[in-house]
């Protein structure tokens, strides 16, 4: 499924958050954004998912304006978003966190009688999104008993689950190192291919190692776009991105 | 007709000064500090019960009245002191079931120390009688008198919010909690000093009221939801809206009730037409609450929806 | 299958559990006028069924306190719409019990409709004032109505008829017709709270963001709850108004709003059978402190506020985040 976005503009007062922003992802395509701090990725993928209202512009999903669609509307047309922050149902088992993503898109959730935790196709559907994250073996866990990294996998199954074909990931990997960040991006590159990815994330190898494609987000403008190799090796990102991150990590 | 009009509208208008003292203090309090306070509409009724008993006692209204104010401030520094402080960090229904409990016990501790027979405070001998306004109208001196004590104090807060140092921390504290707080402002000082000032201004209102109705333990009851109404009209957190919202539904509940029935019998037969009136007439401002906050979630004045 | 791959949930037994004390209340409750009969105290048996009627509107509130964080400070004006259904429809001639909770469902459940999509377009202390101020006006309402009693309310010439027959009139029928009503609604709520529509409740309950994010618009589904809870405390107010042979505005005060919101976190929000049990206990409280001291409310307040200041993360912790503002 392809996502276009055209002349998106955002301000908040006098701060241009994002700035006449375009870009096509092709279906299929790995599009990683990055940008330092305060560049306005999250606030990018606010209006893409509809969480956040641009001043300006159009989103376009496969042909079809969703601008003015709300957050709900989206995820029930295939465009789905995990969060930078986890939001998961603290309460919740890691299963019922699932099963609910699946249950909104399959059947009346107006149905007041029948146990829920009882209908094996939505459990089976969840456990196949938790076998992708590699979180199955957490299923019955309550969601606020998890370990950070354990919470970054239910963020990315709950997107799952949702039965996306686009998916928004922002920052997956944000807290999550060592070879925990290694089997996360093992992960997302299954998926490649299956799914259209919007990526928002810091770690530059993950970047790397995912992207067809980067975009590079200053200001709330795209300075730059290409294959990550064209796109690390141009000296106008290099001086506005790289050089800094590079240096802050040294 | 028109001097019926006139008349009913200062009624109103004197109903909306006191509206606005207690939902000032209540408007405040939710808006800086994010607490409910049922409790509030008890206050309005202290400060009743302690001028009729300074007045009875120093056999004046106006010792009354200047014994009250310090009697004020230490109700509402105890209140806050006691309970208030510990509910800031609370759930809203935390909040609901301490103040609720509240409201249990000071009615009933109204009922054991003054009695559940009603008080009266006689009116000021220089403010009794009345003055002629226009033809053969007459209006209390007294009436007048409120809504000048009113409208002066609603000047003195509005000079006070947009001019002094304090309003300057209540109006950031109402917008952004975290913002005073990293001004280096010392929150608890400023909550004790904002609950207090609403306290006194509820009991004020009690007391100003006092004379021309009769004090009973039921009186912050009808109050209270008046308040609350005023306040989800004007938008929480805003005095502007409160003062406004304090008018508009005064007005609206006066001129409702002598004129819905007046107008409905124009349609209607006299019966029926009372009868529509009378049932009519005490639901028109929360009607009016409803219309508003359908076109606007936040209220008039309000930042949230 | 999968599911077998994986051990059983763990909250199921809990779940189970809460099945279990509601049982043993409902038991308790059915062996009571044989004995209230052996003891020749024959009230006890009225007194027990206003503590079931009460039980059924605290059950009805926890759905939407407990289950979906709404504090709604308005319920008891759907005990009024209930219980004056009885006597309007008594006083045209229409006693039958059934059409009397259709009206008085098929009533609230509109001004249900009404008033919360106007209260759920807002959260935290707006939602607590709004319905606060709505249930006013319903108490407004009802005293206005001079043909009733106005502010004094009006008696019930008889009770309601089941089935065309004088059945209720005997204390102790309306008494176990009240039981199997509650015990009915509690299955009803329990088999609500474990369907697809109880799990997107208690999901809004737990972070509206993440329902939004997978689809749902937490709107439909609060509402909707708002509207079966009203429509089931009105059946509390049926019942209730056939217990005091009495319908009064005094049963809709704001007053008694606040007391449906102390039985449902005594007992502990959100556990159904909880509330059943808070209404146990509110109002056994009640009677005991009015049968010490007249000025029982102020003990009964002192406790209510000496129980939230001295619970160490409040009572009511899990509604926290949820009744404040949104991020």
């Amino acid at each position: 499924m392809k996502l276009e976005i055209a002349h998106l503009s955002k301000s908040f007062g006098a701060l241009k958050v994002t700035d006449d922003v375009s870009l096509a992802v092709a279906p299929g395509e790995i599009h990683a954004i990055i940008g330092p701090n305060g560049a306005g990725k999250t606030t990018l993928i606010a209006q893409l998912s509809g969480q956040l209202a641009p001043d300006a512009g159009r989103v376009i999903l496969d042909g079809q304006d969703i601008t003015g669609r709300s957050m709900a509307e989206r995820v029930h047309m295939g465009l789905a978003r995990s969060f930078q922050i986890t939001q998961v149902l603290p309460g919740f088992t890691v299963l019922e966190n699932v099963a609910l993503a699946v249950q909104a898109r399959r059947g009346s959730s107006f149905r007041f009688f029948a146990r829920v935790a009882e209908e094996a196709a939505l459990n089976r559907a969840a456990l196949d999104a938790l076998a992708e994250a590699g979180l199955d073996d957490r299923a019955h866990v309550v969601a606020r008993a998890l370990s950070h990294g354990e919470h970054r996998r239910l963020e990315l199954a709950i997107a799952l689950a949702t039965g996306p074909r686009v998916l928004l990931l922002d920052e997956p990997l944000a807290g999550v190192g060592g070879e925990e960040a290694d089997a996360f991006v093992a992960r997302l590159k299954a998926l490649k291919g299956r799914l259209t990815m919007v990526l928002i994330e810091h770690d530059m190898e993950a970047v790397f190692a995912l992207a067809d494609r980067v975009s590079v987000l200053v200001y709330g403008q795209v300075i730059a776009t290409g294959a990550p190799d064209a796109v690390r090796s141009d000296p106008q990102v290099r001086a506005a991105y790289l050089g800094e991150e590079e240096e802050s990590a040294a | 007709m028109t001097n019926l009009f006139v008349l009913q509208l200062l009624n109103g208008l004197q109903l909306g000064v006191l509206l606005f003292l207690i939902a000032a203090g209540l408007t405040l309090v939710f808006g800086i500090m994010d607490v409910i306070n049922l409790a509030h509409g008890v206050l309005y009724m202290v400060g009743a019960y302690l001028i009729a008993t300074f007045a009875a006692a120093t056999g004046s209204f106006w010792w009354g009245l200047l014994l009250m104010l310090p009697a004020a401030v230490a109700v509402g520094l105890a209140l806050e002191w006691v309970v208030m402080r510990r509910l800031y960090a609370r759930s809203h229904l935390d909040q609901v079931l301490a103040t609720f409990g509240l409201v249990m016990m000071a009615n009933e501790v109204v009922k054991i120390v003054w009695g559940v027979s009603p008080l009266s405070v006689p009116l000021p001998g220089i403010l009794s009688g009345s003055v002629p306004l226009m033809g053969p109208l007459q209006y209390p001196v007294y009436r007048i008198a409120i809504i000048v004590a009113g409208l002066a104090v609603a000047l003195g807060l509005f000079l006070m919010v947009n001019y002094t140092r304090i309003g300057m921390l209540l109006r950031a504290g109402a917008t952004n909690r975290d913002m005073v707080s990293a001004l280096g402002v010392d929150i608890g000082r400023l909550f004790a000093v904002v609950f207090t000032l609403g306290a006194v201004l509820a009991c004020l209102a009690g007391a100003l009221v006092a004379p021309i109705l009769s004090v009973d333990t039921g009186m912050g009851e009808s109050v209270l939801i008046l308040t609350f109404v005023v306040v989800v009209i004007g938008g929480i957190g805003s005095i502007k809206g409160a003062f406004l919202g304090a008018i508009l539904v005064a007005v609206v509940d006066t001129l409702g009730g002598v004129f819905g029935p007046i107008l409905l019998r124009q349609v209607l037969d006299p019966a029926a037409a009372g009868q529509a009136g009378r049932t009519l007439a005490p639901m028109l401002v929360y009607i009016l609450m409803a219309v508003i906050l359908f076109a606007r979630p936040a209220g008039l004045f309000g930042r949230r929806g | 299958m999968a599911e077998a791959a994986i051990p059983a949930p763990a909250r199921r037994p809990v779940l189970a559990g809460r099945v279990k004390a509601a049982l043993v209340l409902f038991g308790l409750f059915a062996a009571l006028p044989p004995v209230a009969a052996a003891a020749g105290d024959p009230f006890l048996v009225l007194i027990a069924t206003r503590i079931l009627a009460y039980a059924i509107a605290a059950m009805a509130l926890d759905l939407i306190l407990g289950f979906g964080a709404m504090v709604s400070f308005g319920h008891a004006a759907y005990l009024g719409f209930g219980a004056y259904a009885v006597a309007i429809l008594a006083s045209f001639g229409i006693t039958d019990i059934f059409v009397q909770i259709a009206c008085a469902a098929g009533v609230s459940a509109l001004f249900a409709l009404v008033t919360g999509a106007i209260s759920l377009r807002t959260r935290g202390v707006y939602f607590i004032m709004i319905t606060l101020a709505f249930g006013q006006m319903a108490f407004f309402f009802f005293i206005s109505l001079s043909a009733y009693g106005g502010d004094d309310g009006v008696g019930l010439r008889s009770r309601s008829t089941l089935f065309g027959t004088d059945l209720l009139e005997n204390d102790v029928t309306l008494f176990y017709v009240t039981l199997a009503v509650l015990a009915a609604l509690f299955l009803a709520c329990h088999r609500i709270v474990g369907s697809r529509f109880g799990r997107v409740l208690t999901g809004i309950r737990e972070n509206p963001v993440r329902m939004e994010a997978i689809g749902f618009t937490p709107f439909r589904y609060q509402l909707t709850a708002f509207v079966i809870s009203g429509m089931m405390t009105s059946v509390a107010g049926v019942m209730l108004a056939n217990q005091a042979e009495f319908v009064s505005p005094a049963f809709m005060s704001w007053h008694r709003s606040g007391e449906l919101i102390v039985m449902v976190v005594l007992g502990g929000i959100g556990t159904l059978a909880g509330a059943i049990g808070g209404a146990v206990a509110a109002l056994v409280l009640e009677e005991a402190l009015g049968m010490m001291t007249e000025h029982w409310p102020f003990w009964f307040g002192l406790f209510l506020v000496l129980m939230v200041l001295f619970s160490p993360r409040g009572i009511t912790g899990f509604v926290e985040k949820l009744g404040r503002r949104r991020p």
